[in-house]
């Protein structure tokens, strides 16, 4: 190249001369969708059939609309890519955040679609002995199991909670642009119960 | 019109104009000012204003946006008057370039780290006008020698016992003639110059009162927010406003060049508007590139030599002579301004058939001159009133007046007559353009078998906001945009066989300086450089600076005290690095020495900033270290987050939540230094940013052994 | 749609759509402008209030989510706290540019009000959702110890 002359490169015309945009940033998300209980029939072991139950259970368990809210530290994880919320917030003393800066903050009762905020009337972390965040699904099933870390619950109660619990329910119903948990909060919960009523069997890993 | 500052919130006086001179903001001092000055007045010249009041009124020709101006020229003004303090109060002053012009741009505007050198001798010379007019006015009263008279603490004296306030004598400064020229005071009789007074706008911007343009209200006031392209320098070929027209409080949609504008009677239905609306874009001559492909077109160019800004000895021949050769390539990203109050403007037009614009102007002959052109208008008939800004660091200072025309394209084109405030979201912040520039370096550097550097030859390429602006002539030198290779080219060092070389790229992405301009990366390349050279030969790098600074006092100096401050060469607990950085940018020298840890994200955890800096006479020095505190964040969020990408054209970040900005637990304490100093005042600004980036960089490298070559930090902890 | 709220003491009967955001029913229909919008989205607490005595991103809070609501602004603070804040703010000269102070002093209330004398780790946790561009974090820090000190008195 001449170094004396200026390089010039040429603005490259766009792909697409004209398009329609909406000017709204808000993206429709993609939906995952859960098998139903019937697919399930067929296992005939009713161990093997639980496992399976759970592990369908898992792709809700596993996303990024519950683990979020079940971190391994104290500081909340954000988006698809369970990356630490920013900004900087801690669960605090009873997981609804620090003095000054708690999660009614910013969160209140329902979602703010334009500001692509979460919203629930009571938005908090799940306790630090409910952790998910980076384990394997057969360690979490035991968590849940375990009465000293799933908050006492009887597994009926477990059973109750996945299926009934609004908190919960906020996974497939998040503001615009977040992807829902996979299938529904009832596909989800007939999941649970199932396996529960399968012996609540869990994966080895 | 003139916005005052009161105590009551909703305080909006409109006054009828008592003088010609005074518009702007009063800020009063505490609660102690009054809205609007006295109708008998001493004007002695275009900076001061004496009321019957005894009130003092100073016009500030420099925007106010946290750097502190208004402060600095009250400092210098009430240390020239021997003023009590609280008589003092801030204006700013109309868009008027032959009154107000910046003497280091020839218009009127703030930029550069100027306000103060550039005030200095201008409103000590007009208070000292003032001075020895009052003093006459008062000598001819009392029938008593000029010479007899003192002023202390805003009352004027004399030896047996007569004394007056200044407001007593305004009609008699008015009519006096001096009969030789006043001049300014010497160092020993300084009042207020060096020592620490309040800065006279914290009261009122911390009870909310503080006004700035998103906070005009005007009868019958629309806001706008305009829909924008995808794509810069897109265009609205068409849109559909059936369902932004159903919103309660839209008004009226419309094509500016600037895309769809939306005007509403409040921001909230013109934001709900923007987003209901559909646009067909016209995108064709739009840049279609992305940064990462840029970048690599960037990197070929870096290859070969550019258009030549220094020249020393014979790069080629050391190069090829010296034992060791290394060489590195620094690539750094598009970085949006960002400062809290997004663009805003409000216009209005005027009985006289003109117009007036509010805002944060921070050029005004160039807004002044550019709105003019949109509407057909005599610049004389638009009237710019400055309001306080919600922080620039540059932004706010486009080369073609970006703002006021797109205000006054607003203006033209709506059916609405009255007054309308446009308002920037911050999407628009974030993805509107206006970056610094992406910039790729390339250096390359020679040592001999003693490990002394022999060859330093340092590639830059990048575009060229200069190119093209009206400050090309002025900026441009022989093909060289000097903002492109500042720091770089006058690179202090004393290195024998020196060649620095630019290529100018044209890219379709509108960008701009950014607090402290070309420094913001060549202060980066060059001193982290430096230590991987002094490495090679296991030289401290403290030491390498002083061996090659020997003929740079000033940079030594600030240097030597950073170094001593931070206690260089001293041990630190395990898990923690020191590093330094010294440079000089807008005549100020600043060091820095910063302790480093490894952060629990990954990144580098800044714990400490030691800075030195010489900016010549300390005129406040608490700004000074307020501006030194702020550089080192605002220089530490951009290296350590700091990021603008495109991808095919598009802007990839729209927010805080993507273009991450540092945050209180990311601040390092700081402890500012200044060194004692008789040269004129220096600007402070922009030159506590340069040294950061690198002083961290180098010190991230001694704990880790990692050199980060590629900006922000974030870059290689990309979950951090 | 009228809803009605207290705002700084004062009983008000807002026409506001729903789903308008607090922030901008105190500044444009209320006209109290101390309250500062900064990025709409709860990245910066340039907004801060407090709804019903707790620190709130008016930028985030439909007007419809909180009717009855007893709101709090800039222009409302005047309690021992409040007045320990601001006064450790001007002593300490900590604003620059100045908009985002409303927020970071209404932050820096909520926190004093609960914790009287503040760690740096708290101050941190409380203050890290107000951004300041202009970094005068390092003074904010020093002004809510020195408020701290203050409220002693």
């Amino acid at each position: 190249m001449n170094f004396k002359s200026i390089a010039i490169l040429a603005a490259l015309p766009a792909l697409i001369a004209g398009s329609v945009y909406a000017q709204s940033s808000i993206k429709p998300a993609a939906t995952e969708t859960l098998r139903p209980l019937s697919d399930f029939a067929e296992i005939k072991d009713e161990k093997d059939r639980s496992v399976a139950l759970f592990q369908e259970a898992g792709k809700v368990i596993t996303h990024a609309r519950c683990v979020n809210c079940h971190p391994a530290s104290d500081r909340p994880l954000q988006g698809e890519d369970k990356h630490p919320h920013q900004p900087l917030v801690v669960r605090g003393s009873d997981g609804f955040g620090a003095t000054g800066m708690r999660c009614t903050t910013c969160h209140g009762p329902t979602n703010v679609d334009h500001a692509h905020l979460p919203g629930h009337p009571l938005w908090h972390l799940a306790p630090i002995e409910m952790a998910w965040e980076g384990k394997k699904l057969g360690e979490i099933c035991e968590q849940i199991k375990d009465g000293k870390r799933n908050g006492g619950k009887s597994l009926d109660q477990i059973v109750e909670h996945m299926a009934e619990d609004s908190l919960v329910g906020w996974g497939w119903q998040p503001d615009a642009g977040r992807s829902p948990a996979p299938g529904t909060q009832k596909e989800f919960g007939a999941l649970i119960k199932a396996w529960a009523e399968t012996g609540a069997v869990c994966p080895a890993s | 019109m003139t916005i005052a500052f009161a105590p009551s919130r909703r305080a909006f006086v409109q006054a009828s104009g008592a003088t010609a001179l005074v518009l702007g903001v009063h800020i009063p001092l505490g609660n102690r000012g009054k809205a609007v000055a006295a109708e008998a007045a001493f004007t002695p010249n275009a900076f001061v204003q004496i009321g019957a009041d005894n009130t003092i009124t100073v016009v500030c020709k420099h925007i106010e946006f946290g750097q502190g101006p208004y402060t600095g020229v009250a400092t210098i003004l009430a240390d020239e008057l021997d003023a009590d303090w609280n008589q003092i109060r801030v204006v700013s002053a109309p868009a008027d370039v032959e009154k107000y012009a910046n003497s280091a741009f020839g218009v009127q505007g703030t930029g550069g780290s100027t306000a103060m050198a550039n005030s200095w001798d201008q409103l000590r010379t007009a208070g000292a006008e003032a001075r020895a007019r009052l003093i006459a006015a008062a000598a001819a009263a009392w029938n008593v020698g000029a010479g007899e008279i003192t002023i202390d603490n805003g009352v004027l004296k004399h030896s047996d016992g007569k004394s007056g306030t200044f407001g007593e004598f305004v009609d008699g400064a008015t009519r006096v003639t001096l009969t030789a020229p006043a001049t300014p005071k010497t160092k020993d009789a300084y009042r207020y110059i060096g020592k620490h007074v309040p800065k006279v706008d914290t009261v009122s911007k911390t009870n909310g009162t503080a006004q700035y343009t998103i906070d005009v209200k005007l009868p019958d006031m629309l806001t706008c927010v305009i829909a924008r392209p995808p794509r810069f320098a897109g265009k609205a070929k068409s849109f559909d406003a059936s369902g932004a027209l159903t919103i309660k409080g839209v008004k009226e949609v419309f094509t500016v060049p600037q895309g769809v504008a939306v005007l509403a009677t409040g921001y909230w239905p013109a934001r709900k508007g923007m987003e209901a609306l559909k646009v067909e874009w016209d995108e064709s001559g739009t840049e279609g590139r992305g940064t990462e492909g840029l970048m690599q077109e960037f990197k070929k160019l870096a290859d070969d030599k550019g258009v030549v800004a220094r020249n020393d000895g014979d790069i080629d021949g050391a190069l090829s002579g010296a034992a060791t050769i290394i060489e590195a390539t620094y690539t750094f990203p598009y970085l949006a301004h960002a400062p809290m109050e997004p663009n805003d403007c409000v216009i209005r037009r005027t009985a006289d058939g003109g117009v007036e614009m509010l805002f944060g102007s921070q050029m005004p002959t160039v807004d002044q001159a550019s709105a003019a052109k949109v509407l057909g208008l005599d610049p004389k008939k638009v009237s710019i009133t400055t309001l306080l800004a919600g922080g620039s660091f540059g932004r706010r200072a486009t080369p073609s007046g970006d703002m006021a025309i797109e205000a006054a394209d607003v203006l033209k084109a709506a059916k609405h007559q009255g007054p309308i405030k446009v308002i920037w979201t911050r999407e628009d912040d974030i993805k509107g353009g206006r970056y610094r520039p992406v910039f790729v370096h390339k250096l390359k550097g020679g040592v001999d078998k003693d490990g002394k550097i022999v060859a330093w030859q340092q590639v830059i390429v990048g575009q060229s906001f200069m190119k093209g602006s009206p400050f090309e002539s002025a900026m441009l030198k022989d093909g060289v945009d000097v903002t492109m290779v500042e720091g770089a080219a006058t690179l202090p060092y004393q290195i024998p066989n020196l060649e620095v070389s630019a290529h100018i790229v044209e890219v379709g992405v509108p960008t701009l300086w950014w607090r402290s301009v070309g420094s913001t990366h060549t202060a980066y390349s060059t001193e982290t450089f430096l230590d991987e050279l002094a490495a090679l030969s296991g030289t401290d790098p403290l030491e390498i600076r002083r061996q090659l600074l020997a003929k740079h006092p000033r940079h030594l100096g600030v240097l030597n005290l950073a170094a001593e401050k931070a206690g260089w060469g001293s041990s630190l607990p395990d898990g923690k690095a020191r590093g330094i950085a010294v440079h000089e940018s807008f005549k100020s020298f600043v060091a820095q020495v910063v302790e480093v840890s490894l952060g629990e994200d990954g990144l580098p955890k800044v714990e400490r900033v030691v800075c030195a800096v010489d900016c010549g006479i300390a005129i406040n020095p608490e700004i000074i270290k307020a501006q030194m505190e702020g550089g080192i964040g605002y220089g530490l969020s951009g290296s350590l987050y700091g990021a603008v990408d495109l991808d095919n054209g598009v802007v990839r970040q729209s927010n805080f939540h993507d273009y991450r900005v540092l945050r209180i637990n990311e601040m390092p304490t700081v402890e500012v230094y200044i060194v004692p100093s008789e040269e004129k005042p220096t600007g402070v600004g922009e030159p506590g940013v340069p040294p950061i980036a690198p002083a961290v960089a180098n010190a991230w490298a001694k704990l880790t052994g990692q050199r980060i070559h590629d900006l922000p930090f974030s870059r290689f902890v990309p979950n951090a | 749609m009228t809803v009605k709220i207290t705002v700084n003491g004062r009983a008000e009967a807002v026409e506001a759509e729903l789903d308008t955001p607090l922030l901008w029913v105190i500044r444009d229909e209320l006209g109290l402008t101390g309250t500062k919008f900064g990025c709409g989205v709860a990245q910066c607490g340039a907004c801060t209030v407090f709804v019903n005595g707790q620190p709130r991103r008016s930028c985030v809070t439909p007007i419809g989510t909180i009717p009855d609501a007893d709101i709090t602004t800039i222009e409302g603070v005047s309690d021992k706290v409040a007045k320990a804040v601001q006064a450790a703010w001007t002593e300490i000269d900590v604003p620059q540019c100045g908009y985002c102070q409303s927020g970071q002093i209404m932050s820096a209330i909520a926190l004093l009000s609960e914790i009287d004398k503040p760690s740096d780790r708290d101050i941190d946790l409380a203050m890290n959702g107000n951004v300041c561009r202009c970094c005068t974090y390092h003074r904010i820090r020093a002004a809510i110890h020195d408020a701290s000190k203050r409220m002693e008195g």
